[in-house]
Order: C-alpha cells, then structure tokens, then sequence
C-alpha cells in the first residue's frame, strides 16, 4: 500500500510501473504530468514524505510505505487555492499549465525548507523543472508572492 | 459601446483548473484505451527490405502490428499541405514506410496491445531487415547534388546588378543557422475512439489544427466531416510543430480504433519527440550588401539554402518567410534573394516559433553590423539611418508573401521602437567583456485565410463563445472573453470559451503564425458585435424604444441615459426563442398566452431563434508587428559562459488586449531564443544521426539561463482590422539570435556569423586564426 495524499492506495500488480505511471492511469491523478521521462523536466514532481521527486524515476512499489502528495492533494477541490497555487494565478505564472504542477509542489518543498528564500534559493529551488512558455520570470516572481503570503 | 475590458490587465480565466491539476490533456483522456507505440528506422536512409511482426503479434496481450501494407492507405502519399509553383520536386512521406525511409525516426511499424509497456516489449520483437543508402548531409554537401533540389525560387525588386555595380562600398558576407527543436514539455498525442453504432470517429489530438486533420480524416477514411469530431483538449505547447498533417498516428489511432472496436491511444515519448516531429531552422546564406559612405543600404542581394529535411509537407513556407522578412524594418531599394529548398536525410521542417524570421533577422541585422563596423558607425546609428519613416506607410517590401499577396507593411513607428529601446537599456555596466547587443524585426503576423467565432447568450444571462482554433498556453479563454464581454456589457468572468473543439465551432484554419488574436479575436468581435444587434433588436420592442437609444451594459440591455429602463441579457436570451413549452429558467415569458410585443408571427421574418450568433473575420494581408530588443551581455573569458545583464523589448502589436498575457509572450519568447542561440543545437552527426535526443544533451534553458526581461510597448494600430490588433506569439524570440550574436562579437572581440553558440563554440573561435 502506499498513502497518496491521505488516502491508503493499492500498488500496481506489475513491478515494473512507474510511479508517475500508476499515479496517473491507475489511481487517475492525471495532474502529475510525464515530460521526459528521464528526470530532467521536473513536470512529473511529487512530494514523497514531504520533499520533493520525480515520480518518473521512481517504480510505483518502491513507494510502498511512503506517503505521496500529488497536486491533487494540495487544494481539496471545493477548497480555495493553495497560498502558491494562487501566487502562480496572481502572477501570470503559467501559461499552458502542463509543467505547472511540478512547478508548485517544487515551490512547495522549496517553501518548507526556506520559508524566507533569498533570490539564490528561488533561483536554486527552481532550476530543477523546465518551462517553455512563461520565461520563468513570473515563476519567480510567484515564489516571492507566495513566500510573503505565509 | 462602452470600452472596460480591451486593454486591462484580466486575470486568467484558464489558471484554476491547470493549477489543482485538472487540466485535460490528450494523455489524460480516456483510460482503458489500448495503447500504442512505434517501430522507427534506426537509419537516417535506407530501404527496407522485410519486416517481420510474427514474434510481436505473439505476445500475450496484443492486439495489432500493423506495416504499410497492412493499411489499406498504405501506398499512399500523404497530402502536400501547401502546392506552389516553385515547388516542382515536392514529397511527402507515407503513412508508415514501406520501401525506403529518409530519416532516423520516421515510423515503420505501429503496435497496439493492453499497456503501453507491452506495446513497447512487441516492438522490440519486430524484425525489420535494412539496407542502408548513402546519406544526404549535411544541408552544404546535399545541396551539391541537383538530385537534392526541392525548390528554387529568385525575387528581385529594383535592379540589384546596376545598384551593386554603382555602390561606394560593398561586402560580402557568410551567415549559417543551425537547426533547433520547439521541444513543447508535453510531448505529442493522439486518442481515437470509433462509435459503430452511431458511426461516428472521435478524436482526441495535441494538434495546432483540429478542422483540418478532421477534414483529412473524412477524405481518408470516407466519412462525413460531419462523423468526425477532433478535439485539441489542453495542450502543452505548441510552438509551430504540431500543426502537420498528418504524422502518422494522426491516422493510425482512428484506424486502429475502427480495426479493433476499442478506444486506442498513442503518447509520444521524449526521445521519440526529438526526431518524429518536425524541426527548423537550418539555412546558410551568401550576402552581398551595398551602401553608400553614410553607411545607407543601396543594394542587397541574398542566396540561401534551406534544409527542408527528407519531406516537403509544407511546402517552401519556411524560405518564402525568410526571403519576404530579411530586410526587416530598413529600407532597401534594390533586394534579390534567391532560394534552394534542399532534402536532406533528417527529419522533416515545418515552422517553429519565429518560423524562417529568426535566421532573416540575424542576417540582416549582422549584415548591419557589419556596414557599422566598416564606417566606424555606432550600431543604432547605422539602423537609424536605414529605418523605414513612420510616414512611408503601408510600405511594400517588394516580394512575395507567405500568404499569396505581396509584403506589405501596414503600420509601424519603427524609429520609436530605437529611441525607446536605447533609453531603456541604459548605460554600458562596468566590467571586461561586455558587450551591447542591438536587434530589430518586424513580423508579418494574422495571416489569412479566415476565422470564425460562435457567441451565444444562454437563458440564464452568462455567454458562451467558441472558435474552432485551439489553444496552447496563449490565454485564449480570459483575451477572447475581453473582446465578448466589451461588446455584449458584461464581465469576462460570464464568458467561457472553448476553442479546438469541432462539435463546437467546426470552420476555421488553426493557431499558428502569430494569428490567433488578429483573426479570431476579430472574428469573435463580429460575432459578439452581431448577438448586441440582435439583443438590441428584441429588447427594443419590449421596452417601446428605439434601437438606436440603447446600450448594453451590466449584464443588461439599457436606455442610454435612463439605466432604469432596461432588460437583463437573460430575459432577452428568453425572448429571443418563442417556446411552446417553458421548460424553467424564466422561459414562461416567452410561451404563446403571454402579452405580444409586436404583431406578426413570434419569430420575424429573417430571424433565428436564440441570441447568438456566428461572426468570420478574414483579413486582406498580414497585420505587421516589430519591436526592438536590446541588451548588455557579459562573456567569461575563461569558462565563455554567458551573463545576459539585462535585456530590453520594445514591441509594437498595435492595441494591446492583455498586457499581462502580452508580456508574457514576450517574456517566454526571449526565453525560447536564448535557448535557441546559447543552449540548443540539434546535433547531427555525419550519418545524420541526432547524438542529442534528450534533455540531458539538448539543453533547455532552467530558470538560472533567463533573466527578468524589461518590457515595453508601443501601440501602433492596424489599420487592417476593426480591433487595431497585431499577432505577438512569436515576437520574442525572433531577433535574439541576432542580439546575443552582436552582444558577443563586441565582448570577446571575434566576428560571430552563425547560431547557435555555446561556451564551446566560443573557446574555438577566439583561438581560430583571424
């Protein structure tokens, strides 16, 4: 079993899944989002015990025992936006959305080390995802609103 | 009508959902579908010569291997998009490749099974037998061989002979772009469902075009247009290349999915997105320039090649682009420029943000560069005194246009988009190694042929609006809802928008090419424009007014001057469709015992039911844009890495209808070029083997490569539109190349003729012998 996002889950019958695989076509988490499949986009970022992963360089059963938190997990549905999901909205921090997700739960493991970044932290916190539509400077932009809004 | 929302800094409307991850991408769609993958070649050309599938379909959990002689498309070219005359050797690929492939990449067999992980273990076991052929590359050595020709096409205005045999000074001049990859982070997808009982084909598609691969998909498989649905759900960048029609699983999902009598999709890996879908932007150019001693352009006169790639699908649009844009916002009396399209054993071309424009304007602004440093003229000098006057408009370039007409600009204040530049970009920063780098454009945006637009006021007041080109990123829900809600008064936040959905609006062309707020957000001005008419008219007879007394505002229908005397959208959304049943919301009043407005029958002569109705807007010519950018860039002698100090647009799209989303076009395009002119060569090897099909070798920029880009506008309208608008998409990335080329060429002192750069490259040529 594994916990996504507070709820206990069944692992895949076959080993040999990607996390990002079962999270997305078994469990229907389809907000974490697959761009490389070789860990260097970022878009498929999930907290696992709280940091932030690639869930695509993870097989579903070594999550086994772990708690995983999906973008689905940050705001309930009916809930207000997350403090950052609304920094990336107040921003203009995104433009198609697709590396939007990793993008915030990368914010958010950022957020929790550094409450207070620094523009080095930001740049260091952020330099893990790609985005090739914003330019990246209302994602900063949205890190620093986001880390004033807590 | 009152203006409010044209121009304001409108939140996104599309943000709450991509946010909580419930976006809707084409590989989020549908689960329980079958799943698919692709065999390609291994070689860049070779025949093939068998492929044996009897190992694949063996595997437990598949359902289909299908080869090109399996479908019964299969010996069939597939559709050359865009014919012209100078094309007299065009080809295009098949479905799947039977005989020969061209390039490491393109699909030869196409497997169908449970999971994508099966799907990937059958392909394995496919057996396919090659002989590998000579290979045609790189684009100068296929260039030698005629067999290699496309195309080739000369244009001249004025006599360039006589000009150059009469200039003062004269220099020729070698210019070489490298070829780079959109690489949107969602790759490509496809998800076909068949309906056998009601006959009908639905399918999902990451697609810059869902009209025309839905008219495709009628031809090819003999059905209505009206039995095909394509959807371009979320989609996660496009950038150019995914409008092609058809890449291959464009046409094998459906026909996998009316094969088996299951859904069946299909999601592109990355690696396999490095060499299946179309890149751009390889081209050499031979310049010959001629000025007098005041550093004015006489004469220019241009050869290029273009690497079509192994297919020509899209015809010569990239050359024509380059050839129509190089000399850009100066004035140049005499111009020839002559085109080969050459094939080459690599993927195929297709445009990709900035399409053809890039590599014109590096030419032409190096080329400037290059007069500047011969008169020892300051670089904005020698473009101050080349800049076409604010009142030589419309201005004809003198050749052919991407669109069939001529070039021609429409509006512009180009001197001003350099004076504000300069004064933004501010004095040189301290330091060695610094270098300004100066680059202007202009880009013939919101081509034809046409869009069109649906708006409709529901019963209960809010409004729905659609057009049939999909979305990318480009905030097409929050700009569109602007322009509907400034005409029918009412608050962007009533208005949903949907785009890319042919059940919703099915005639339109596409987003590409900087067009979709110049020809849909026009069209959807008509078509709002056309619903406030009508509104008017109904609410007229109701209130005992004149048309012409009143104005829509508030969500309502109002006398101008007397607010009080009015009629909420939603009643007359009512009224606008005489019912014999009410079926709630308010509809009673419009049943046939309830008091007459007018005599007559209940619906006049001439009209439809409804308020709503469908607007097109199809321009005469582009609406041309320009800009600006400007930057101080410092260049590490030692490890040759870039610092870009600042950086500064200043862009001209006529009326702005969204800064907010303006500026993040800018702000992202820049980022595009940066990566396009520092990071990302495709690199190619003599077989013509990309060694860099990942992001671990083709390096993206991160956040640490961009700098916060200073932004500014200037507003010059368009004359051809009722908006005043101009495209923006790909401003951004067009003269980056060039800025950062000129930036390093002062900071390490070494002349920079070619893109893209890296440290490496850098390291070589400041130890190249001068």
């Amino acid at each position: 079993m594994i916990r996504v996002n507070g709820v206990e889950r069944q692992l895949p019958g076959d080993p040999r899944t990607l996390l990002s695989d079962h999270l997305r076509h078994n469990l229907g988490l389809t907000g974490t989002h697959v761009g490389c499949e070789h860990g260097v986009c970022g878009c498929c970022t999930v907290l696992f015990d709280g940091k932030p992963v690639r869930s695509c360089l993870l097989f579903a059963v070594q999550a086994a025992g772990h708690e995983v938190t999906t973008i689905e997990g940050l705001a309930k549905p009916d809930a207000p936006l997350h403090p950052i999901q609304q920094a990336f909205h107040d921003a203009h921090a995104l433009q198609c959305g697709f590396c939007t997700p990793g993008f915030v739960l990368a914010v958010k493991g950022l957020l929790d080390e550094h409450p207070d970044p620094t523009d080095e932290e930001i740049e260091e916190g952020i330099s893990g995802n790609l985005c090739r539509c914003t330019g990246y400077a209302n994602i900063r932009k949205a890190v620093r609103k986001a880390a004033a809004a807590r | 009508m009152t203006t409010r929302w044209f121009g304001e800094r409108v939140a996104r409307r599309e943000d709450d959902r991509l946010l909580r991850g419930h976006g809707r991408f084409t590989d989020d769609v549908g689960d329980g579908a079958l799943e698919a993958c692709f065999v390609r070649s291994p070689y860049a050309h070779a025949r093939v010569i068998s492929i044996d599938t009897t190992q694949a379909k063996k595997l437990p959990g598949v359902h289909a291997v299908y080869t090109a002689r399996d479908l019964p498309f299969g010996d069939r070219d597939l559709p050359l998009l865009i014919p012209h005359p100078a094309l007299t050797n065009g080809r295009t690929q098949r479905c799947l490749a039977g005989e020969t492939v061209r390039y490491a990449g393109e699909a030869v067999a196409f497997v169908v099974a449970d999971s994508r992980y099966l799907a990937e273990d059958a392909a394995d076991l496919v057996d396919v037998e090659y002989e590998p052929l000579p290979v045609a590359w790189p684009l100068e050595q296929a260039a030698e061989d005629p067999a290699n020709l496309a195309a080739e096409l000369t244009q001249e205005a004025g006599d360039v002979a006589e000009a150059l045999a009469a200039a003062p000074r004269r220099q020729k001049l070698r210019f070489r772009y490298e070829r780079g990859a959109a690489a949107p982070m969602e790759a490509r997808a496809t998800w076909a469902r068949w309906d056998p009982a009601e006959q009908r084909l639905t399918m999902y598609d990451s697609t810059q075009s869902p009209t025309s691969i839905r008219g495709g998909l009628a031809v090819l498989f003999g059905l209505p247009e009206t039995s095909v649905e394509v959807i371009a759900p979320d989609v996660g960048g496009g950038f150019g290349p995914k409008i092609m029609l058809f890449y291959p699983d464009e046409l094998l999902t459906p026909f996998a999915a009316m094969q088996l009598g299951r859904p069946v999709k299909w999601t592109e890996d990355r690696r396999e997105h490095f060499t299946a879908v179309n890149q751009e932007r390889a081209q050499a150019h031979e310049v010959e320039v001629a000025y007098d001693g005041e550093g004015r352009v006489t004469a220019l006169d241009v050869d290029f090649i273009h690497d079509a790639g192994a297919y020509t699908p899209y015809g010569i649009i990239l050359p024509i682009i380059t050839a129509g844009q190089i000399p850009g916002p100066y004035r140049v009396p005499n111009y020839r420029v002559r085109f080969r399209d050459i094939y080459t054993n690599a993927t195929p071309t297709s445009p990709y943000r900035g399409a053809g424009r890039p590599h014109a304007c590096f030419v032409m602004e190096r080329t400037l560069d290059a007069i500047a440093k011969d008169l020892g003229l300051t670089r904005d000098e020698v473009r101050r005194r080349n800049l076409i006057q604010p009142d030589q408009f419309p201005y004809e370039v003198g050749v052919g246009w991407q669109d069939g007409n001529r070039v021609i600009y429409d509006s512009g204040n180009f001197p001003g988009l350099l004076e504000k530049a300069l004064q933004n970009l501010g004095p040189r920063p301290p330091g060695d190694h610094v270098g300004m780098g100066l680059g202007m454009y202009v880009e013939g945006t919101g081509v034809g042929p046409y869009e069109g637009a649906h708006v409709q006021v529901l019963v209960g007041g809010k409004v729905i609006a659609s057009t049939a080109l999909p979305t990318q990123g480009q905030a097409h829900a929050t700009v569109f809802a602007q322009i509907v809600a400034d005409q029918l008064g009412v608050e962007p936040g009533d208005v949903t928008v949907t785009t890319g959905d042919t059940r919703r609006f099915q005639w339109g062309v596409g987003t590409f090419a900087s067009r979709a707020a110049v020809v849909a957000g026009n069209a959807m001005a008509v078509a709002a424009g056309l619903v406030a008419e009508k509104a008017k008219r109904i609410a007229a007879e109701h209130l005992e007014v004149d048309e012409a007394d009143l104005e829509l505002a508030e969500g309502a229908v109002r006398v101008k001057g007397a607010a009080h005397k009015q009629m909420p959208l939603a009643a007359v959304a009512v009224l606008s469709n005489p019912v014999r049943y009410a079926f709630g919301g308010g509809t009673e009043a419009a049943t046939q015992f309830t008091p007459k407005a007018r005599p007559g029958p209940p619906l006049p002569e001439g009209e439809r039911p409804g308020l709503e109705a469908t607007g097109y807007f199809s321009p005469i010519g582009s609406a041309w844009a320009s800009g600006c950018h400007a930057a101080w860039v410092r260049v590490d002698p030692q490890t040759f890495r870039l610092q870009i100090l600042r950086y500064v647009v200043v862009h001209d799209c006529g009326r702005v209808i969204n800064p907010m989303v303006l500026e993040g076009q800018i702000q992202g395009g820049v980022a595009q070029g940066i990566g396009g002119a520092f990071y990302e060569r495709l690199a190619y090897d003599a077989e013509a083997q990309l060694r860099n099909a990942s992001f671990m070798e083709f390096l993206m920029p991160y956040a640490t490569e961009v700098p916060d880009v200073l932004i500014d506008h200037q507003e010059t309208p368009s004359p051809l539109n009722p908006l005043g608008v101009k495209g923006a998409g790909e401003a951004g990335v067009i003269p980056v190349g060039a800025v950062i080329a000129s930036a390093v060429e002062e900071a390490l002192g070494v002349p920079i003729t070619e893109m893209p750069l890296s440290p490496l490259r850098l390291f070589e040529l400041t130890r190249e012998p001068a």
